[in-house]
């Protein structure tokens, strides 16, 4: 058993090569390529318009690139090419062992439905015929994720910006994906809720062996999640390697730019 | 009664082409709405204009043409619709849902059984089942396309969540032929166990939405539902007070200001098929007491 894991993980889950995405002569995003293994966190560091969202949207099969291709291995797996997946196989694969947070969260949830029930949703979705049961693991998921249960049955236009970012997380995971895609996620929340909501991320990540793509801007969430960073800029990946290599001994000029450029704790 | 200036049935043979390969490609996947080139018709919308539309497509000159309100057979829009068929059209019209081989309907099904010759059109007003939980067309569609349901239920857990129980009572969703999700018009969910393996033809129009779709006789129709909260008809827990019937569906009138009120069936024929051989309820009135004889 031990075996298989080690070989389960041996193999990378996500394959970009040279993906290129251009809109007319402006070129978005240009020749990346990388490998992300099970369990790895992978930030995607630069600033507004480096191509960070474009690539994201891209590895989720959501954007079909220019040139390049994605591949992923799936859960019997196989690995297959996203453009070769159907869009049938690819919804399912997106509402089942895929996860994707945005930064904002009527994005993400559905605002005018209870927390229960956003929960539920990808449950439901995926063939789960029992009330009882659907509300069970919601409210387990809405523990998990530090939301008091007793709102359950409130919709999220109720909640505060954090508790919608935990709901959504929540929504997320409760299929048990083993990739999820986070643009953002701690964009406009408070400094305080955005360290509570990097705790829980971390943590979870860690206890479910998830792997995360991470869009960010955020230094600071770069380093308090990722075990890998690739900086972008002008649609290129400039710089990549392992968090604190990449933060603590940058080698390229602007990446030591964007490293100078936090304010010292 | 046939006005001349009116080809038969109001509707040019063109339109009427239209509309009948629209049903016939409804009737071929059952639960699926096809759009059509809905046109203006002397009503305003929400008074039946898609079952208007289909009426006058598929109607010939030997139909017997019944319409029904809510059940009932003299409401205004009933009168109004069969009146204009029977002008238009110069076709027979009864009330006696046996009698008829085409009966159009709005927000019930009639609760004699029908039969293999038979054809029910159903006015609709909304026919997407999921609008209120996605309002993007093109996304339902999609949804559609790929059988993805999932959010039907996310309605129905909102129901039982906030209520304990399952509250919609009508326009209660259907899976048709184990594939299309439908919303059945608003009947009542009493009547959703009716469309299922039913003999009749049943055609759904909606006139404001441009959509026609169909459920061919003998069609499976299964109500969604929890394992743990099973679909259930609703209907008052009192017998018919004219009638006496405890089968029927029945309609709540409030008959002064100090809280009084009676059930009678909202099925108008069919009530008084009753009344007509001898049944009668707590509240009947002289006439039929006469006619039922010695039971007084």
């Amino acid at each position: 058993m031990a075996d298989l894991d080690v070989l389960e993980n041996d193999q990378p889950l996500l394959v970009a090569e040279s993906l290129s995405k251009s809109y007319g002569r402006i070129a978005a995003c240009r020749d990346v390529s990388f490998a992300l293994y099970p369990g790895e966190v992978l930030a995607i560091v630069g600033e507004s318009g480096s191509g960070k969202s474009t690539l994201l949207q891209m590895l989720s099969g959501q954007l079909t690139p220019s040139a390049g291709q994605v591949s992923y291995r799936m859960r019997d797996g196989v690995t297959r090419d996203l453009t070769s997946l159907g869009e049938a196989e690819r919804r399912f694969l997106f509402r089942t062992d895929w996860g994707f947070v945005h930064q904002d969260p009527a994005q993400g949830l559905r605002m005018a439905v209870s927390a229960g029930a956003n929960v539920g949703e990808r449950l439901m979705a995926v063939g789960w015929n029992h009330y009882g049961r659907i509300r069970d693991t919601a409210s387990d998921w809405l523990s998990r994720v530090e939301i008091d249960i007793t709102r359950i049955d409130d919709a999220p236009r109720t909640y505060s910006g954090g508790m919608r970012q935990r709901l959504q997380i929540a929504r997320n995971l409760v299929t048990e994906p083993r990739l999820v895609f986070m643009d953002e996620p701690t964009g406009g929340l408070d400094v305080s809720v955005q360290a509570r909501l990097l705790d829980l991320v971390r943590s979870l990540v860690a206890e479910l062996h998830l792997a995360v793509i991470i869009v960010t801007h955020d230094l600071a969430v770069a380093r308090l999640l990722s075990h890998r960073v690739m900086v972008m800029k002008g649609g290129r990946v400039i710089e990549t390697g392992l968090t604190d290599q990449v933060l603590d001994d940058p080698r390229e000029p602007y990446t030591q730019l964007l490293v100078s450029s936090i304010l010292p704790p | 009664m046939n006005a001349p200036a009116y080809n038969f049935a109001y509707l040019d043979e063109q339109t009427k082409r239209m509309i009948r390969r629209a049903i016939l490609k409804a009737i071929a996947i059952p639960g699926y709405q096809v759009p059509f080139a809905s046109r203006e018709m002397p009503m305003p919308y929400g008074w039946g204009t898609g079952g208007v539309q289909v009426t006058a497509a598929i109607l010939g000159p030997q139909d017997v043409l019944k319409v029904i309100d809510q059940g009932s057979d003299d409401t205004t829009n009933a009168i109004s619709i069969r009146k204009f068929f029977a002008k238009t059209a110069g076709v027979a019209t009864t009330t006696a849902t046996i009698d008829a081989t085409v009966i159009q309907t709005r927000h019930r099904i009639p609760e004699t059984a029908l039969h293999e010759n038979q054809v029910l059109v159903y006015q609709v007003p909304i026919p997407e089942p999921l609008r209120f939980l996605e309002p993007r067309e093109t996304e339902t569609r999609r949804m559609h396309a790929l059988a993805e349901y999932g959010l039907m239920h996310v309605k129905l857990y909102e129901d039982i969540a906030r209520f304990g129980h399952i509250a919609t009572a009508y326009a209660y969703p259907v899976k048709v032929n184990a594939r299309y999700v439908m919303d059945p018009s608003p009947t009542p969910k009493f009547d959703n166990p009716k469309m299922d393996n039913c003999p009749a033809l049943q055609l759904f129009g909606a006139g404001r939405e441009k959509r026609i779709y169909a459920i061919p006789p003998y069609t499976q129709v299964v109500s969604l539902d929890f394992e743990d909260h099973p679909f259930e008809p609703y209907r008052f827990n009192a017998p018919c007070a004219l009638c006496g019937t405890e089968n029927s569906y029945l309609d709540e009138i409030v008959t002064d200001d100090q809280g009084s009120r009676m059930f009678v069936c909202s099925d108008t024929d069919y009530c008084e098929g009753r009344q007509a051989v001898g049944h009668h309820g707590s509240l009947s009135a002289a006439p039929y007491k006469d006619k039922a004889g010695p039971h007084g």
